[in-house]
C-alpha cells in the first residue's frame, strides 16, 4: 500500500486525536458499562470529589480478596444523610462489585467488604446523598494475581 | 454445596445513642458465572448472593446489592446506631432464591 506524506500526516493527528480522546475518558470513566452503571447511579449528575473516603491497599497480592473500605462524611440525619454508595472495579469484566444503602439508622455511613479485581486497575466509590448530590473517590489498585478466575 | 453458614458480631451492651460496629461473613462460592469447568471448559453457572439486608426491631438499618465481584465468602462490615435494647436481623439471598438469616440481641442501656 502507498501512503503519501500527507496520508502520513493526517494519521498521525488522528492518532494523537484519539490518545487524548481516549486518556479522557479513561479520567472520566474506563467502560461503556461502567458509564452505564454511574449514569443509573447518579441519575446523570455530575459527581464531585470529596466527602467519600475510600480505603483499599495499594497492592494486592491475591485479586480474589482485597480488602475495600469506604467512609462518607454526613451527619446521617434524617433529612440529610448518605442514601447509597456504589463501587465499580472498572477493570473488571464486570464492573459492579454493589451497592450499600444506608439509613438514619446507619449512624455512619462506612462499611468494608472484600472484593475480586481481576488485574491492576482503579476502583471507584461513589455516594448518593439524600439531596441527590454526588461524590466520588478512585483508588488504583496494583494486583499480582488476578480475581475473577477464568 | 456446602451450607451457607452466617456469622455474624455484633456487641452484647451499648450505650444509648452508641454508633456500633457490625462485623458479619457467611461462608459462600460466590460463583461468578465466568469461570470454566477446567474438564468440560463450559461455564459454571452463575451462583451469588445478590442481596443483603439488616434490620433492627423491624426497619432496615443497611442493605446491599452484591455483585460478582464481591469475593467468595461476603464479608461485610458496617456501622449502626443504637438508641434501644432490641435484634438485629440479618438476611442473605440467593440467586437460587434460598434465603439465609440469622439473630443477634443487643442490650442498650
Amino acid at each position: 500500500m502507498n501512503v503519501t506524506r500527507r496520508q502520513t500526516f493526517m494519521l498521525g493527528a488522528g492518532a494523537v486525536a484519539f490518545a487524548t480522546l481516549g486518556s479522557q475518558a479513561t479520567i472520566a470513566f474506563a467502560s461503556e458499562e461502567s458509564d452505564k452503571l454511574i449514569a443509573e447511579f447518579s441519575g446523570g449528575k455530575e459527581a464531585t470529589a470529596g466527602k467519600i473516603k475510600l480505603k483499599a491497599p495499594e497492592i494486592a497480592e491475591n485479586g480474589n480478596t482485597v480488602p475495600i473500605s469506604f467512609t462518607v462524611d454526613s451527619p446521617m440525619t434524617a433529612d440529610n444523610h448518605v442514601a447509597s454508595v456504589m463501587l465499580l472495579a472498572l477493570g473488571n469484566p464486570g464492573p459492579a462489585v454493589g451497592t450499600f444503602n444506608f439509613t438514619p439508622m446507619s449512624g455512619e455511613a462506612a462499611a468494608s467488604t472484600r472484593i475480586r479485581l481481576a488485574k491492576t486497575q482503579e476502583v471507584l466509590a461513589m455516594a448518593k446523598m439524600s439531596d441527590g448530590s454526588i461524590f466520588m473517590d478512585k483508588k488504583t489498585v496494583k494486583v499480582t494475581i488476578g480475581g475473577c478466575g477464568g | 454445596m456446602a451450607k451457607s453458614k452466617p456469622r455474624v458480631k455484633v456487641p452484647k451492651k451499648a450505650a444509648k445513642g452508641d454508633i456500633i460496629t457490625i462485623k458479619t461473613l457467611i461462608s459462600h462460592k460466590m460463583e461468578s458465572g465466568r469461570r470454566k469447568d477446567k474438564k468440560t471448559g463450559e461455564l459454571i453457572p452463575r451462583k451469588i448472593i445478590n442481596h443483603f439486608k439488616v434490620e433492627f426491631n423491624g426497619a432496615e438499618v443497611f442493605s446491599a446489592n452484591l455483585e460478582p465481584s464481591v469475593s467468595a465468602n461476603p464479608y461485610m462490615q458496617f456501622k449502626a446506631k443504637v438508641t434501644e435494647s432490641g435484634t438485629f436481623k440479618f438476611t442473605w439471598t440467593d440467586d437460587d432464591g434460598s434465603v439465609y438469616s440469622t439473630e443477634k440481641k443487643i442490650a442498650v442501656e
